[in-house]
């Protein structure tokens, strides 16, 4: 099955405002768009369980709102972390061990290309080259850029981004 | 809102926005000074709004009560943001920072001495004032005539500038048909790309039999490069609330929705400001100027999705569907949203409305070319000094707008061709640079007008490329539901990957120009039947820069990476070790002071060498 | 009337009409994939382009309207180079395995591709991300042969209202799917395989259950007894060269039994006993003050449909267990003690119209036993002939066996929408006027292929409100009228297929023109009326064998012995299961 593979941490504060919204765009001609703009603003992402509510909700079939979850590129059905590691696989990165790089990530945080950590800290995104081949491997946080990265120092870098938290 | 009311908020507000003009010599003015800065996406991404925050703060802390500072859409020099402009003296600074506010306030606002370094320099090297650089008085602003003058959050300031007025003259003075005659007279023709006559496209919604019509506008700009409906939304929101409001009550509507890319924060939250304004004012709503016309107007977000431009999509997805076009007939004048007979225009087009209602046909007719009327917004980007929003009259040739308003080619380099109309569009080659740009005379050399993207190449562009990336573009937008362009343009993408890795034979030429025309005849919708465009174009012009990949396995403007190779010329190598250490693949080699070698097989071709070395050494072969 | 002109030759046809449809009525045929009238109206695949004189591009034919004045050219060399590129772009995209395709001969993208002349290799280049899914007991998905016709999406929520299955991801990737592209058994599927039946290529089929069976045939310990629904032998025919509506009921005993069943009996009869069952369980329900109305719970798409989305209603559907469960269970616990046979050397073979019988089979179990063990669509029991070189159509005729392929014009009835209710009202009018000299035969309110049939009989005093529904999407609105508590009917028949069961998604596959052309469903179930207006005994409990099983083995019809061997129960299942 596509989608994150986290366990839905919904609230049920967040449900019920999410039902409310429905209950009232549910008169409107086309709502199914803003329902899931507005439940991707509440949940940062679309996972399975507020696809399931929108589709009861709005009486439309699951089918439906995942078809149209995937055909427009702002819709997400994976949960971003606070964090957004993106590991360049890269022509200049992976000949220069990126791979390795990657897998070390993979390792520590327990999750692949795409998937974000349990407690929503980290994502982990495989990117196409970045740009910065001079610098490879190439390891992106956010908006913080470390070049020339060795498997071993990831380690260290995750911890730094923990402390902050 | 009765027109005694709107001429009074016209009265009152024109003392703040009348002198908003160089050398201005008006008089009773509310204010001395005028200080507008840039409020739009390109230099809101570049602080302008703590710019605008801190020159707020300095003048009340100074007491400059004669001072207004406001913000404004776009004035269409985004190279130069962000940007202030200081009226009536039309100081034009650019590049402006947060810090630097200070010293305007005290330098220029209290001692009366304009901030040299701050100040636009023009193409020629001298400081202009505003009204007389070059790339803007060459310009004719029409669509664009409130954007960088007034404040767009403020609808007082449109009314001030004969704002609604326009929508009052025809509730009030013109039936149906007059309105429509009169966009019809003025020849105003879609500004989306394909350049139906506006006036016909209402006559079709108007004759529809409908219990319900609805008026549409396609805000979903989705050109990479374009951003014309956006500056529009941005830095003139009512006119085109104004102009669905005049088209509603053309055709019989009584319901509007914008249909706006997502990706338009700024263009979104004005909107919303200008419509909640409207319908204070009750220019939106029931009874809009105690007249039987009723008419709201509802946004809709886009969710990252090229093809919902092309008109049958952008209405399925308003529906709340993947955004999937449908064929026509039937056209969306006789079932478009919901079933219903529907009128959809762009913003450029909707922005030109009102003035037409206002000053009449002739107004407008008379500008531009003999079947391209009025003007028209192009995006200039690319090997462009003057990257930014230009507004010219229709018929303006490529040279003009790129020489004289655009500022030429950067670094002295060759001009080789413009690409159109975006991913639709194609690559008019040099030697077309004095053809009058308009719709017909594009489309006749293989592009097309499109939305207004005008991206410059020069002579370090690889044409393949271009194609192959707009090739890529389509395929990635492409909706997937008809087999010309879901698998055609994606094996036609493939065809040129294999030219630009040097793996095709001169056949694939032949086969991917068939595929193209293939393409161009069979596709459901506009995205398809104009996507092998760039391919097209690009073979029609530059044909010969195809058969040298091909042939000679090489890549002329030194761009396709699998066809270039790097060396070191022995003659020129002190042996720094400079390029070997900065090497990402290692394949470098050589003692130092020695000349050195790469290896090309292990040479990635990222270039990092060639921009390392200060001898010039490493070349690109 | 419009006029046009297609390939110069005057047209005159209905304004609203399509080129394609305008096309066909001169006798050209314009081809099609994407395109089921009334159904699946995308104008995506674009194999239809015609070339319209004025207009720039080409048009497809299937959704353009006819308009006066308007010249067609259908065969021009831009025409016919396009509809070739169009399809080899398809099959640049498409695992060409054709030889050992299910559909190899029967598919109507190799068709085009021959016509054509198509050189497949032509656009070679990569290729989607193919998906298999097996996961279902009925059906398989197989994506590399999907060529995005959208077809199946278009019934399944169209026709069907089930809408499982939808285009996801869009570009090179769209493909067609679950949400989330979860496996086909964790969703609300019912297993109707209307799907498979509209699906031009071998991307959707059902699970074959050939080879089970084969082993069973092959293997000395096990008899082997076969039974085959109402609706296999209209349209078994089919699959043969023989024309539409061709009952071919005795060359399929005979066929049967070449292929080495040990006994040939009938679902026509078990049928029977479903009537005995529910039409007593009706007038219990209606004379004790039972939950009405009652659902008839022949069908299991639509079991699974109620189970799954109308839980709620669970209570009103009938306790009998379908024909082919009530089959199983008294040939492995009847016609044992009968012929003297270890139930569990026993092999039940049914053949079915139907591919969520196949689902069924594992659903009902007596004394530990399935009652069922293998199930064959009609399609599998054509390639199992055809693979045994019988030529059904030569073959002589010959009669099942006994005692359970004796059946009543009532039990033949039960393929075509209305005839379980017809059936059913047959026995309940005699059970609620047991004094009746001559009780009513023939209810033709209940005929016909109206998605929603109603009528309303007065039987000894007592007054009977029925409907009939077939095909989902008008099941749904009934359900929710009898959600709401709006409905006052007592009795309603469901079937999930669009025409009943004679339109199964086990039937033999009929090419797109078939089905624009003829009237398929009227044909198959004409065979089935006239079958039971030329019985005798046309009452299901009029049937002797029947009647002699009762007595001998059963007692009375819902009574204890009948409520362990012919009843079963039913619970909610969840919509979907999160992977």
């Amino acid at each position: 099955m596509k989608g994150s593979t986290l366990p839905f941490d919904g609230t049920p504060e967040q449900e019920k405002e999410l039902r409310q919204k429905l209950a009232e765009l549910k008169t409107k001609p086309g709502a199914l768009m803003p329902a899931m703009q507005f439940a991707q603003g509440l949940y940062g992402y679309l996972p399975y369980e507020v696809q399931c509510i929108i589709a009861e909700e709005l009486n439309v079939t699951l089918s439906e709102v995942y078809g149209v979850a995937t055909f427009y590129s702002q819709f997400s059905l994976y949960p971003k972390g606070k964090y957004q590691i993106g590991i360049c696989l890269g022509t200049a990165c992976y000949v220069n061990g990126s791979q390795a790089v990657y897998e070390k990530l993979q390792q520590l945080l327990g999750i692949h290309s795409g998937e974000c950590t349990a407690d929503r800290l980290f994502g982990l995104d495989a990117t196409r080259c970045v740009g910065c081949c001079g610098m490879a491997p190439v390891m992106t946080v956010n908006n913080d850029v470390y070049g020339k990265i060795k498997p071993d120092e990831v380690e260290g870098i995750l911890a730094k981004y923990r402390e902050r938290d | 809102m009765n027109i005694e009311q709107l001429e009074k908020i016209k009265r009152e507000t024109f003392k703040n926005v009348g002198n908003r003009e160089t050398n201005s010599t008006l008089t009773g003015m509310n204010f001395d000074r005028q200080i507008m800065i840039c409020g739009s996406t390109g230099c809101a991404s570049n602080n302008s709004q703590i710019i605008r925050q801190r020159f707020i703060e300095l003048v009340a802390q100074k007491h400059l009560d004669r001072i207004h500072v406001g913000q404004t859409g776009c004035f269409g020099l985004c190279a130069a943001g962000p940007v202030v402009v200081v009226y009536p003296d039309g100081t034009f600074y650019s590049h402006v920072k947060p810090e630097d506010v200070d010293e305007i306030v005290e330098s220029h606002l209290i001692h009366n001495v304009e901030v040299k370094r701050l100040l636009y320099v023009d193409a020629d090297g001298k400081i202009k004032p505003f009204n007389e650089i070059e790339s803007y008085c060459r310009q004719l602003r029409h669509a664009l005539r409130n954007c960088g003058v007034i404040d767009p959050e403020d609808i007082n300031e449109y009314i001030a500038r004969d704002g609604y007025f326009a929508l009052y003259k025809a509730l009030t003075e013109m039936s149906r048909d007059d309105v429509i005659d009169t966009v019809t007279k003025s020849g105003l023709r879609g500004r989306g790309g394909a350049g139906f006559l506006t006036g016909k496209k209402w006559k079709f919604t108007k004759d529809a039999e409908g219990d319900k019509k609805y008026v549409c506008c396609n805000a979903d700009e989705g050109d990479p490069g374009a951003f014309m409906d956006r500056s529009v939304l941005e830095g003139d929101p009512h006119c085109v609330i104004e102009a669905m409001a005049i088209a509603a009550y053309a055709v019989g509507a009584d319901r509007g929705y914008v249909y706006v890319r997502a990706e338009y924060p700024i263009a979104v939250q004005r909107l919303n400001i200008a419509l909640n304004q409207a319908r204070t004012y009750g220019l939106l709503g029931d009874r809009i100027f105690g007249t039987d016309f009723c008419f709201d107007l509802e946004i809709r977000l886009g969710a990252g999705a090229f093809v919902c431009g092309e008109e049958t999509a952008l209405m399925t997805s308003i529906e709340g569907h993947r955004g999937e076009p449908r064929p026509r007939p039937p056209f969306p004048a006789e079932k478009g949203l919901f079933g219903k007979p529907t009128l959809l225009n762009n913003v450029e087009t909707y922005a030109n409305v009102a003035q037409i209602i206002l000053h009449g046909a002739e107004s407008y007719n008379t500008i531009g070319t003999e079947r391209s009327k009025g003007t028209k917004v192009f995006a200039l980007g690319g090997k462009i000094n003057n990257t930014g929003l230009v507004e010219v009259p229709m018929g303006t040739t490529l040279k003009e707008i790129i020489y004289d308003i655009g500022g030429g080619i950067p670094n002295g380099k060759k001009f080789k061709a413009a690409q159109t109309g975006g991913p639709s569009g194609g690559c008019i080659p040099a030697s077309y640079q004095d053809i009058p740009i308009d719709y017909e005379s594009l489309a006749s050399i293989g592009s097309m007008m499109g939305s207004g993207g005008l991206i410059v190449l020069d002579e370090d562009n690889c044409m393949v490329d271009i194609a192959k990336f707009y090739l890529q573009f389509t395929v990635d937008e492409s909706c997937g539901k008809c087999t010309p362009c879901r698998i055609g343009t994606r094996r036609l993408y493939e065809m040129l990957c294999k030219v630009t890795e040097g793996k095709a034979s001169l056949e694939d030429l032949d086969k991917m120009e068939q595929l193209c025309y293939y393409i161009k005849d069979n596709s459901l919708c506009g995205l398809g039947q104009s996507a092998p465009n760039p391919v097209l174009s690009t073979l029609k012009y530059f044909r010969e820069e195809y058969i040298t990949h091909i042939v000679e396995k090489r890549c002329p403007a030194g761009v396709c990476k699998a066809l270039l190779r790097y060396e070191i010329d022995p003659s020129k190598c002190k042996g720094c070790t400079l390029c070997a250490r900065n090497c990402p693949a290692n394949a470098i080699s050589g003692t130092v002071r020695e000349p050195h070698k790469i290896d090309t097989d292990k040479c990635l071709k990222c270039g990092i060498c060639a921009t390392k070395c200060k001898f010039g050494a490493v070349k690109k072969v | 009337m419009i006029n046009l002109k297609i390939n110069n030759i005057p047209v005159c046809i209905e304004d609203g009409s399509t080129v394609l449809e305008a096309a066909r009525s001169i006798g050209i045929k314009i081809p099609t994939l994407c395109h089921l009238k009334g159904i699946s109206e995308l104008g995506a695949c674009r194999v239809c382009v015609v070339e319209v004189k004025g207009m720039r591009n080409l048009v497809a034919a299937c959704e353009y309207p006819v308009t006066e004045g308007m010249e067609v050219f259908t065969n021009t060399e831009r025409v016919l180079n396009s509809r070739k590129t169009t399809i080899e772009l398809i099959l640049s995209d498409h695992r060409k395995d054709c030889l050992s395709c299910e559909r190899n001969t029967n598919c109507e993208l190799q068709r085009l591709s021959h016509k054509y002349a198509c050189d497949s290799h032509r656009f070679a280049g990569s290729t989607r991300d193919f998906v298999f899914d097996d996961s279902t007991d009925y059906l398989i998905r197989d994506n590399s042969k999907c060529i995005l016709c959208r077809r199946c999406i278009a019934v399944c929520k169209r026709q069907q209202g089930v809408g499982v299955i939808g285009a996801n991801e869009r570009g090179f990737s769209t493909h067609v799917a679950c949400p989330f592209d979860m496996k086909l058994a964790n969703t609300p599927c019912v297993g109707c395989g209307q799907c498979i039946n509209v699906c031009p290529t071998g991307a959707l089929q059902e699970k074959e259950e050939i080879t089970r069976v084969r082993e069973a045939l092959s293997n000395p310990g096990k008899y082997v007894v076969v039974g085959y629904a109402p609706s296999v032998r209209a349209a078994l025919a089919e699959s043969f060269d023989l024309s539409l509506g061709t009952n071919c009921q005795g060359k399929i005993n005979t066929a049967l039994r070449y292929l080495g069943f040990d006994k040939v009996f009938d679902v026509n009869c078990s049928a029977d006993f479903t009537i005995m069952e529910e039409a007593n369980e009706l007038v219990e329900r209606i004379k004790t003050g039972g939950k009405l109305p009652m659902f008839t719970s022949c069908c299991p798409g639509w079991i699974n449909h109620i189970q799954k989305n109308y839980p709620e209603l669970l209570d009103n559907l009938s306790s009998c267990k379908s024909p082919q469960q009530m089959f199983g269970a008294l040939i492995k616990h009847v016609f044992s003690k009968i012929a003297k046979i270890d139930p569990r050397d026993l092999f039940v073979v049914t053949v079915m119209p139907c591919t969520a019988k196949k689902g069924e089979k594992n659903r009902t179990f007596t004394d530990g036993l399935a009652d069922v063990d293998a199930v064959l669509t009609t399609r599998e029991l054509s390639a199992l002939c055809k693979e045994n070189g019988i030529l059904l159509n030569e073959l002589p005729d010959s009669e099942t066996d006994r005692p359970f392929g004796e059946f009543s014009g009532a039990g033949a009835i039960f393929g075509a929408t209305g005839g379980v209710m017809e059936a059913a009202l047959r026995t309940a009018a005699s059970i609620l006027d047991p004094n009746a000299r001559f009780s009513p035969v023939e209810f033709s309110e209940v005929r016909g292929l109206a998605g929603v049939k109603s009528a309303s009989y007065t039987i000894a005093g007592q007054k009977i409100n029925v409907a009939v529904v077939n095909g989902l999407n008008s099941v749904n609105k009934i359900c929710e009228s009898v959600k709401q508590g709006e409905s006052d009917y007592q009795f309603i028949e469901v079937m999930t297929c669009p025409g009943g069961c004679v339109m199964g998604g086990g039937q033999p596959i009929r090419a797109t023109i078939v089905r624009h052309k003829a009237e398929i469903a009227a044909a198959r179930a004409g065979v089935l009326y006239s079958a039971d207006k030329s019985m005798y005994t046309r009452r299901s409990h009029d049937n002797a064998s029947l009647q002699k099983i009762y007595s001998d083995y059963i007692g009375d019809a819902c009574g204890e012995n009948a409520h362990k061997l012919l009843h079963t129960h039913y619970c909610a299942l969840p919509k979907y299961v999160k992977e």
